[in-house]
């Protein structure tokens, strides 16, 4: 059962949180000025990445509020957690449990 | 005394007696035997039929790595537990228990021809038989198969017994009390640790409690075990859990424990719970599971009688049990020799040990030829004789050379040991292969743990007391509690763990030599899997099922390496291992339930209404975690006649209705209109305060999400509703936009789906009900026209009062905080009662709105609809600049013509009522794979038109309203004509009063 530290909460059982997929893409400013593959590139393509992967989290069952994490999605451990709106950090930090 | 049990010596108390039972047969045995050892001290061997080949078999080992002796323990008709080993069970007075998998008896079993079939079922038979002929397999093959599947028999009643959970943290878990575990506990406890010491026994000594020559700090190693407990259950800081097995290691030192509580009393107390399941929290694990035997792969190496050499040692020193009379040892470490050491001196006759060394030259084989006994180096045990028990075993060089029959009754093999790392390996540790261990042993640690003793490889009781008061201190140091100092205690005792033999034995045939014996999977079927092209341990795994029986191959899996290794020509290491996983032994449903079963299987949701509607006669029906009122028959009535009844009230009187499990989001805020602009297809900015509008949730593909009414209750405040089942999701993808896409808007969200009660009031009289009880509000058609919300009070309570209609009648839903719910029910029900007032529940709130043409969404609507194709492309706001979903709607198949649109179909009969899902074809005798144009999302019968009604999914369906379409049933085709989507009052005139 991961512990996973929000930010906001401090580490909590992995059953209180769901995932939000990969994090860092925007929402396009002007969807409609968009062709149809830059909108399915938007709404469909991932990095999919063997490693660490920048994704979004929501602490569901808790404060409710949404972060970020890098996680290695090889041995499921994060990395770090970070506020949402904050940029991914270029080194990670010590694992943070 | 039975005839096996030693005239003294062993942890049992022979002035005890107990009575027990074994497919019938009533048995004695002894306080502190197990079922197993007591059949043995009786001389019963043959315990079970293989699974496969339904070959006798016998007990092979003494401890949780037992394949073969699985028996059905019952207490009564519905605590009968199958598959229970036979060396894990403490015998209790009229303890029963019967064999398994054997018809008519364990004796004479029918299912034996399997045994002589054998050359036609190989590993991997079932992928190459049972496919001709094809209709055989329903009518023949599939029955036979499953009647003959499995070991077990499943109980079919309910388990009676209770299961409860318990959680806790602690600095220090230690899995093991042998050696190892009882120094690292004692070390990180005085250290100042918080220490939980667990060990699957029901006595903790580990390996000790079979020792009857070594030493510790002077003492016998009993003794030295006896006095280490009692010190640590004196010890504030230590918490002992004997009969638990630690078999789950997850993420971040989260340790599953199974607790056995009352599974070895004759007479449990109704006040225990049968088990407790820990999940235990742990800053760090100390793991000293042990090390497991290995048996030897041979001809015939499986006959009842032949154990694993220190499981004999252990029955006759811990239970005082002989398991034969005149036993041969099978051996390539030293270890066996002191198995054959202890049997002598209990007073059996070693015939021989069997070495597959040249040249062993241990301390141990030195005692042995001092005592007598036949030692026969650069030999091995190469086939065994005797049906229902072994009673001679075939010795041959090595080297080549005919093979003597030596006569026995016992036979006892050691192929070396394998330290137990599943646990290490649940943690997602790695592994690495020992070359001079010719074990895999732990290597890297992914969480904060550490192996200590056999686990890890090392052997012997000095070496094991050293490595875990080691490990013991590393791990309540880096739980914060450094300052122990481990101690080195002074042991004697045998290091005779290391060295073995993996795969089969030399100069030996594979046919029969079997290497998994739970799941009889010989080592001739492994080399079969390399010939069919297996590669992969994983392969070779899944083709044989050698170690996917319930012991997870504890005795099978470094032989199968072996053999496989062999068979491939690659070193082990290259070929790898296959992946433990938990449970590390079986854990009962009950405790893995724990307390959620029956009421308490899942939340129910109920409405503040719902007392009331059940004290109304009403049937319920499950909508998510919410009871639902489903319709309130009366006296004789099913359900179509209630429906029947309740529908026809709502059109023509009134009717009133518990909406209170619909979503409801407030949300408010200066920028609450620009975030319903940007959430919903709508356009929101021009609803006015005190008016309503159907709003549509899209996601960014531009399917439909959700849909509901919503109210402006002020400039800054609006009141979303969405479905019963969508509200938590609704809510959970605003929160998304809001905090991460928008995180400038200022605006908020709250649920308050369980703050309002909602009472419908809908029908010709539902002002006139109503009216009365409002206070503060002008209700009148012209002030408070359809699709209006305003506060006012109704039966005195402060309410918002919305007029909607999901019936097609005149209509207004009560919104009130829910404590006052029921009795603002009961006000509005007594008001309504000069009127008739009917209750209805939501089937006929179903087919009110289907006569209506009003979607449900997830019924008529399936994710991949857009809001035109389900009916409702006027929703959509035509100038807003985005929302979410636009982009996507815009794709040029959102507008294709052939697009699955809502419509309406009538069965021309006039009679017969659609089933949801029937498909709809054009032409109903096309050959099969027919077209299919669309299926039945909504099928009622309509009371209110006296005929049956349907709406659908069709392909270019609102071109083809008018047409005729078939849907083929099993009985015949149905013929329908496509309509449009609404039956009743298409104007709207219901409304307008």
């Amino acid at each position: 059962m991961l512990l996973i530290a929000c930010p906001y909460c401090g580490e909590r059982p992995e059953i209180e949180f769901s995932y939000g997929g990969e994090a860092h893409i925007a929402r396009p400013a002007d969807p409609s000025a968009l062709t149809d593959d830059q909108w399915a590139e938007y709404l469909y393509m991932r990095t999919n990445p063997k490693g660490t992967h920048s994704e979004r989290w929501r602490h569901a069952n808790g404060c409710g509020r949404f972060f970020n994490a890098v996680r290695d999605t090889v041995s499921d451990f994060f990395v770090v957690t970070y506020k949402s709106g904050e940029p991914r950090p270029d080194l990670p930090v010590k694992r943070v449990v | 005394m039975s005839a096996f049990r030693t005239a003294s010596g062993g942890r049992i108390d022979r002035a005890r007696p107990l009575r027990f039972s074994f497919d019938g047969r009533t048995l004695h045995g002894v306080q502190g035997d197990t079922l197993a050892s007591a059949l043995l001290a009786n001389g019963v061997h043959l315990v079970g039929r293989s699974f496969k080949y339904h070959r006798p078999r016998g007990i092979l080992s003494a401890g949780a790595d037992e394949p073969n002796a699985l028996v059905n323990l019952s207490r009564d008709t519905a605590r009968s537990t199958p598959n229970v080993r036979a060396t894990m069970i403490e015998l209790y007075q009229d303890l029963k228990a019967v064999s398994q998998n054997r018809y008519p008896s364990l004796a004479f079993d029918v299912g034996a021809i399997s045994n002589l079939l054998s050359p036609l079922l190989p590993a991997g038979f079932y992928y190459k038989t049972f496919k001709w002929p094809a209709s055989w397999w329903k009518k023949v093959y599939e029955p036979a198969i499953r009647a003959s599947a499995g070991l077990g028999r499943a109980p079919t009643l309910p388990d009676p017994d209770r299961y409860v959970p318990r959680w806790a943290h602690c600095d220090v878990l230690v899995v093991g009390a042998g050696p190892a575990g009882l120094a690292a506990a004692l070390v990180a406890a005085d250290a100042g640790a918080q220490v939980i010491l667990c060990d699957e026994q029901n006595e903790f000594g580990g390996s000790l409690l079979a020792e009857t020559t070594a030493t510790i700090e002077g003492k016998s190693a009993q003794t030295w075990a006896a006095e280490t407990v009692a010190a640590l259950q004196k010890h504030p800081r230590v918490t002992l859990l004997p009969r638990t097995t630690a078999f789950g290691y997850s993420a971040h030192n989260m340790i599953g424990l199974s607790e056995r509580v009352t599974d070895h009393l004759a007479a449990p107390s109704a006040n225990l719970p049968r088990e407790r399941l820990w999940q235990v929290r742990v800053r760090e694990v100390v793991l000293a599971t042990g090390a497991l035997e290995r048996p030897l792969v041979f001809p015939h190496n499986d006959r009842p009688g032949i154990l694993l050499a220190d499981a004999a040692r252990t029955y006759a020193n811990r239970y005082g049990v002989l398991p034969g009379k005149r036993v041969v040892v099978a051996t390539a470490n030293d270890s066996a020799y002191r198995a054959a050491l202890d049997l002598h001196a209990a007073g059996a006759t070693v015939a021989a040990i069997a070495d597959i060394r040249p040249d062993p030259d241990g301390a141990l084989v030195a005692q042995a030829r001092a005592a007598g006994i036949p030692v026969r180096t650069a030999t091995s045990v190469v086939r065994t004789g005797g049906s229902k028990r072994v009673s001679w075993a075939a010795l041959a060089a090595v080297a080549g050379g005919s093979p003597e029959a030596v006569p026995c009754d016992a036979v006892l093999m050691s192929g070396g040991w394998t330290p137990s790392v599943h646990l290490f390996s649940q943690s997602r540790g790695k592994l690495r292969f020992d070359a001079d261990q010719q074990a895999y042993i732990p290597d890297v640690s992914v969480e904060r743990e550490r192996s200590a003793g056999a686990c890890r490889g090392v052997f012997g009781i000095a070496a094991a007391l050293a490595d875990g008061a080691a490990a013991g201190e590393a791990a309540a140091k880096a739980a914060g509690h450094g300052g122990a100092k481990a101690q080195t205690l002074p042991a004697t005792g045998d290091a005779a763990g290391a060295g073995g033999w993996l795969g089969l034995v030399p100069n030996a045939a594979a046919t029969k030599a079997f290497v998994d014996f739970q799941n009889d999977v010989t080592a001739k079927d492994v080399k079969l899997a390399v010939r069919e092209g297996m590669r992969s341990i994983e392969h070779i795994k899944r083709y044989t099922t050698t170690g996917m029986a319930t012991d997870q191959g504890k005795t099978s899996n470094l032989n199968a390496l072996g053999v496989a290794s062999a068979a491939l020509q690659t070193p082990i290491p290259q070929i790898g291992h296959t992946t433990f996983r938990s449970p590390y032994t079986p854990v009962t449903f009950g405790a893995l339930a724990g307390l959620s079963r029956d009421d308490l299987f899942e939340p129910v949701r109920a409405t503040p209404i719902h007392a009331w509607a059940a004290e109304h006669g009403a049937a319920f029906e499950d909508v998510g975690m919410w009871k639902r009122a489903h319709f309130f028959p009366r006296a004789g009535e099913d359900l179509h006649a209630a429906v029947n009844r309740e529908c026809v009230a709502v059109r023509r009187s009134v009717g009133i209705f518990d909406a209170s499990t619909l979503g409801k989001i407030e949300i408010v805020g200066p920028d609450a209109a620009e975030f319903l602009n940007r959430m919903y297809v709508n356009a929101w900015t021009k609803l006015g305060v005190g008016r309503c509008r159907y709003g549509i949730l899209c996601r960014e593909d531009g399917f439909v999400r959700d849909d509901g009414v919503v109210g402006r209750i002020a400039a800054d405040r609006f009141h979303v509703t969405t479905t019963t089942g969508g509200a938590a999701g609704v809510l959970a993808m605003m929160e998304d936009y809001l905090q991460t896409e928008w995180p400038d808007l200022d605006v908020w969200l709250t649920s308050t789906t369980e703050q309002f009660a909602v009472i419908a009031i809908q029908g010709p009289k539902a002002r006139e009900v109503i009216a009365p009880l409002v206070e503060g509000l002008d209700i009148s058609r012209e002030h408070f026209p359809h699709m209006s919300v305003a506060e006012c009070k109704v039966a005195g309570v402060p309410a918002r009062l919305f007029r909607v209609s999901f019936s097609g009648e005149l209509g207004f839903e009560v919104n009130v905080p829910a404590d006052y719910g029921r009795a603002v029910w009961e006000a509005l029900y007594a008001s309504g009662h000069q009127h008739g007032i009917t209750p209805y529940g939501t089937e006929t709130m179903h087919v009110l709105r289907a006569e209506k043409g009003f979607i449900i969404v997830g019924q008529d609507t399936d994710g991949t609809n857009t809001p035109d194709d389900a009916g409702v492309g006027w929703a959509v706001a035509k100038s807003k600049r985005d929302f979410v979903g636009k982009r996507s709607l815009a794709r040029a198949s959102m507008s294709n013509p052939a697009r699955k649109q809502l419509v309406g179909l009538m069965t021309v009969d006039g009679k017969t009522v659609l089933e949801e899902g029937a498909q709809l074809v054009e032409n109903p005798n096309q050959p099969v794979p027919m077209t299919l144009l669309g299926h039945v999302t909504s099928s009622y019968f309509s009371a209110s038109l006296g005929h049956p009604i349907a709406l659908a999914m069709l392909s270019g369906g609102r071109a083809r309203i008018g047409s005729t379409l078939h849907v083929p049933m099993p009985g015949g085709a149905i013929t329908v004509r496509v309509t449009k989507p609404v039956f009743y009052d298409p104007e709207g005139a219901r409304l307008d009063v």
